[in-house]
Order: C-alpha cells, then structure tokens, then sequence
C-alpha cells in the first residue's frame, strides 16, 4: 500500500470536507470530472453539493472564495494551473490579502496552485508563483515537497483564518510516494532538516528538495556532508532553522526553479546575510531557473531549471571558495 | 428644474414616509458630502474625496431596498445607499479623517470603508472587483440553507468594462443567486464619455447575455429609482435571480474633489439626464403638498447641525498612534513572517 503526492492531496481535502461542515471545494472541473489532476476524484459524489464546477473566471473563482470566507465558511479554490492565478491575482493580493488588515474580518481561504514545471509544460503549464504571492503581505505561502507535507499542510491550511497560498508541486503528483498517510505532523510554519550535513547547506523547498537530496548523495563520493534545509512554508519564512544549519555549515546555496530576478532564493541569502554575516566561510550563492519563460521540450526544459547535477556542481565551486 | 415633476403611481410606496424618509437620506448624504468636500479643500482630509452628488436618488434606493442580514458593497457615489444601509455620519467622518476610532481605524480610508460582518462590504479600489465577492457571500448564505437574503453592489458605466465585472454577472447567473448589480450610467468615467466606453446601444441589454432580467431606471428620480429597484430587489428576494439595474443619470461633480470637470458637456446639465435629483425631490414633495419650501429648509438645518458638531466631534478624537499599531496583515500572530530590523 502506498500513497502518492496527489493521492495525499486528495485524501486531506477528503478530510477536511468531512472533518468541517464549512469546507468546500470550488474550481474548474472539479466536480463529476474529478479535476485536471484528479486532485478530487470522487469528492462530488461522497460530498454531495460541496465540491462545484466554476466558470473559467479565475478573478471570480477566488472573489467567490473570499466572499464565501467573510461569511464563514472555508472554501478551497483549485487554479487549473499555478499559471493561471494571474488571471485571479488581483482578488488574492488586493482582496484576501488585505481584508483582515482593512476591516479585521480574516479571509480564511485556500488556493491551491498545481505549480512548477514538467516535460513539456512550456511557458503557460510550468510556472512557479510562489515569490509574486509572499511579496505581498497577508498572505501564508506553502510549498511542500513531501507525501506527508502535501497531507499534513493542506489539512493546516484549511484551518488557518488566514489566506494560503498553497503551491502544490505538478512534477511530485505521480512519482513520489509515501507508505502512508502522516499520523502527525510538524506545524507548517516550519523548516526542516531533510538531511544533516557539515560542510555546506542547501537551502531549497518544493521539487528542488527532491533534486538537492539526491545532489547531496552524489557528493558523498566527493568525500562531502552536505545538510539539505527543506523550508516547507516560504512566506512566513522559518529563519532560525537556515540560521542555524549555516552556523554549523558556513557555507549556503539556494535552490529553487522559479526565475532568478528576486525570489525565495534571494531572500534567504538577505537574510543569512544581513542577519549572520559572520557565520559565513564564503560568500552564499543560489542556483534558481534561468531567465526566459519556461521552455517546451524536454531537453530545452531540464537545462532551464536546476538539477542534481546543475546542484552538485554549485555546490563544489561552492565549496572550492 | 419643477417642470421636470412626474407623477408616477405610488402605488408600490408603504406610504409617503418611505418617500420622505428616503428624501432625507438623500439630503443627509448631500449635507455630508458638501462637509468633506469642505474639510478637503482646508486641508483636513488627505488623500481624495469622492462624492455621490447627483446619485443619491439611485443610491438610497437600493440602501433603503435591502434590510439587515442582506449583504451590500457600495462603490465611491453611495454615500446616500450606505447610511440607508446602516453606516453613519459619525463612521463616514471617522474614516475620511483617518481616525483610530473609525471602522478601518485609520488603516484605509474615505470610500474604502465597511464592516464585513454585518453584510457591509469594504470596496477595493479595483471596480468590478467586489462583484463576485458578494456572489461567494451570497453563495455561502445559500450553503447555510439561508432563504430570503439578497446581495447588491454597484458600479458605474466604466465599471461595466471590467473582466470581474463580466466574470462576476456571468458567475452568478449560473449559480442563479440573488444578486442585484446596480448600475450608475452617469455618462463619465473619471473624464472618459460613455461613447469611448461601450458600444451597445444600452447597458441594460447586457442582461440577455448574461440571461438575467434587466431594468431601467430614471436616475434623476426618487420615485422611479424606488419603483425600478425595490421592485428588483423583491424578484431576487423571491427566487427570480440576478439582476441588473441600469440608471441614467449625470455626476454633478469631478471624478473627486481634486477634478473640475471641466470636460464635461455642458449641454447634459440641461437635458432630462442632467437634473439633481435633490431638486426633482424637492419640488416634487412640495407639488405633492407633503412639505412646504420652509419645511425643507428646516430639514436641510438639521442635516446641517448634525454633520458639523459630528465633525467637530471627530476632529478632536487622536490620530492612530504608529506606535500602536500592531502591523501585521495576519489574523494568525504565529504566522507573521519576522523581518529583522537594523
């Protein structure tokens, strides 16, 4: 028995649609037809009346949302695609993300955003948003890389009075798998320690976790401990834990697949910078996507977003400085 | 102007005093708003101001249309709408002079004011933008098992040009949800003349698009605004859907108090569409024999003594205090994201 990604997905807003009479799941297809990603199989059937076909009016999906939270309930809104968020962006940033600091009516609503790049995605299946969401205030940014995060973190999400912006990863439904459902869990606003290291830390989050680890394997040839730092959550970001793996390590690289200008990436280093300047042994790097729209083919694809191999190399010159 | 006096059936009236009571609303927010236009050119109000005159006729109609428990969003002309609804002259100038002790407590202002719980929405600035919230309000009501409740918000013609607005309309037709969109055809947006704005020949036939009733109303009208949209307002109350309500009417003002206007044709001023719908009350009331030209004055008197000591008022009440002030943007202390500070 084992469970995927997507599977976790669904079975924690099976829960969450059981556990509290407020849920409900509103979004492109998600009703008889289960989803673009399958993500609610079923749910229409077991939920009956909680799990409704939207209109392709991403503005109005979320607005819905929002309306439907000032009036208590705690509406889930899938976007077919993180892309196309943007077509809602100004209800999440200028509607949800404002409404508790206006009025002080939180605005507790989930939008859940199949993110990040596959083969063949290209520019408008593929992209991640999870830098333009924690830029604005009130918002919570969620990014998890694991079964378990992806079960544990949807069910958190719901229950926060806040907006969460929850930045499921389309590369992870598939292939990773869990033996089961999480019985506990951490609380999301945490980072966690995916493998200890002694010479450098990679601090990544999402499916860069998965690439990063396997780096860090790689490296064990290299006769090198490197500690992974998975952030789990980016926007509030978990500072102490970075803080405290690069005062073990002394040396920092960021991973992540969103472009370079700005980002998650670049965040974490201002911090680590500014904050613990002394603990650094070299001056901190970071390895994001390159700087074009997310590109078709395959090959065009995996030389646009970092690898484990694209890892392992910046952690060597890394290393070397 | 008094040539202009219809006399409609009032029929559909409880009585005369739902007229009068309307008509002072309307005179209320007219009051109100000449104060903040006042307290803006003196420099007290910071920011813009935004005013409603020659809309309060619409505006009161549907405030005084929905009652407690309905859900509204008014946009920048409801002054009139707002207080029928609940909001006060007290909140009005707390809000506009930024006061710690207004609904938003200094942290937005003017027009950008509610208060959500109590169905009162706080409009962003983005126009269309809270249409569909108020379709998910109305939608979660409907969740609740909730009968009997109706959600309205208003817009002007510029505000029909938005995406949110076509997505929000298109949304709560399929949903056939109670929804009633109030449209302010006061034939300029900021300086933009209707003609560069849509090109149908009404915006009322919007509504067959979007497969929902549409009505006209005369703007300039308190008796027509009352008929048209509380008589919309009772088909969405009992099951009949959305609807859209357009209104011709002309903003007797600038976009806001920083705006002359000075592109506006004047021709409009003397056509049917340009009336001041205070002045079609008044002669109307008086025609009527409900009130004499004295009496109105008095009415004005005591719009004006209200407005002013509440002013006085507010003017005294502390500024927030930055030190104060909590800034955070989350209901959730624990998930504030911490910034260190040099």
């Amino acid at each position: 028995m084992s469970i995927t990604y997507l599977e976790a997905i669904r079975e924690a807003q099976a829960r969450a649609l059981t556990d509290d009479p407020r849920v409900f799941i509103y979004g492109q297809d998600v009703g008889a037809f289960g989803g673009a990603f399958k993500a609610t199989k079923n749910l229409a059937k077991e939920f009956p009346g909680r799990v409704l076909d939207a209109p392709i009016s991403e503005d109005s999906n979320i607005g819905v949302a929002i309306g439907a939270a000032i009036e208590g309930m705690r509406p889930i809104v899938e976007m077919q695609f993180a892309d196309f968020s943007t077509c809602g962006l100004n209800q999440i940033i200028n509607q949800a993300a404002t409404l508790y600091y206006r009025t002080q009516v939180p605005c507790p609503i989930v939008v859940r955003l199949p993110s990040g790049g596959t083969p063949g995605g290209g520019p408008f299946h593929s992209q991640s948003m999870e830098a333009l969401y924690a830029h604005y205030p009130g918002l919570v940014v969620m990014t998890p890389a694991t079964v378990e995060d992806a079960y544990s973190m949807l069910l958190e999400a719901v229950q926060i009075d806040d907006p969460v912006i929850f930045c499921e990863h389309k590369f992870l439904y598939y292939h990773l798998k869990a033996d089961a459902l999480p019985t506990e869990a951490m609380p999301a606003n945490r980072a966690r320690i995916a493998r200890p290291g002694r010479d450098a830390t990679i601090v990544t989050y999402s499916a860069m976790l998965h690439e990063s680890l396997v780096a860090a394997e790689d490296l064990v040839a290299d006769g090198y401990q490197i500690e992974v730092v998975d952030l789990r959550t980016i926007k509030p970001l978990d500072t102490d834990t970075v803080l405290a793996s690069v005062a073990r390590t002394g040396r920092l690289l960021c991973v992540g697949e969103a472009f370079p200008w700005g980002g998650v990436t670049a965040e974490v280093i201002a911090r680590v910078s500014s904050e613990a300047f002394g603990l650094l042994d070299a001056p901190p790097q970071r390895l994001n996507a390159r700087d074009t729209p997310v590109p078709y083919h395959p090959d065009l694809w995996g030389t646009h977003r970092p690898t484990a191999g694209s890892i392992a190399s910046a952690v060597r010159r890394l290393l070397e400085l | 102007m008094a040539e202009a006096v219809s006399k409609p059936t009032l029929d559909f009236l409880d009585s005369r005093t739902q007229y009068i009571s309307s008509y002072r609303t309307m005179l209320l927010a007219r009051v109100l708003e000449e104060k903040l236009a006042a307290l803006y050119r003196g420099g007290k109000i910071k920011g813009g101001v935004f005013l409603g005159r020659g809309q309060e006729a619409l505006s009161v109609a549907i405030g005084t249309a929905l009652r407690q428990g309905d859900i509204f969003a008014p946009l920048i002309r409801d002054q009139a709408g707002r207080m029928a609804f609940g909001d006060t002259v007290l909140d009005t100038l707390r809000t506009y002079l930024g006061s710690a002790q207004g609904s938003m407590r200094g942290r937005d202002g003017n027009i950008h004011r509610g208060r959500p719980r109590e169905g009162y929405y706080a409009m962003i600035s983005h126009l269309g933008a809270m249409l569909p919230v108020v379709v998910g309000g109305l939608m979660a009501r409907r969740f609740r098992g909730e009968t009997g409740v109706v959600g309205a918000t208003c817009l002007g013609d510029g505000g029909t040009s938005t995406g949110a607005f076509h997505e929000g309309m298109n949304t709560a037709a399929v949903e056939k949800l109670p929804l009633i969109v109030i449209v302010a055809n006061n034939q300029y947006a900021y300086s933009t003349p209707t003609a560069r704005q849509f090109a149908c020949t009404d915006l009322v036939n919007r509504a067959i698009g979007y497969g929902i009733p549409g009505h006209k109303a005369d703007g300039t009208d308190l008796v027509d605004c009352l008929r048209v949209v509380h008589g919309a307002v009772k088909a969405a109350r009992q099951g009949g859907g959305p609807q859209l309500i357009v209104a011709d009417l002309l903003r007797l003002v600038g976009h806001g108090e920083h705006d002359d206007a000075h592109y506006v044709d004047k021709n409009l001023r003397t056509l049917p569409v340009g009336r001041d719908c205070i002045e079609v009350c008044h002669a109307f009331i008086v025609a009527s024999g409900w009130a004499t030209a004295e009496e109105l004055a008095v009415w004005r008197s005591e719009a004006e003594t209200e407005v002013d000591s509440t002013a006085a008022r507010v003017m005294r009440e502390p500024a927030p205090d930055p030190a104060d002030e909590e800034w955070s943007a989350l209901s959730t202390s624990s998930l504030t994201d911490i910034f260190a500070e040099s």
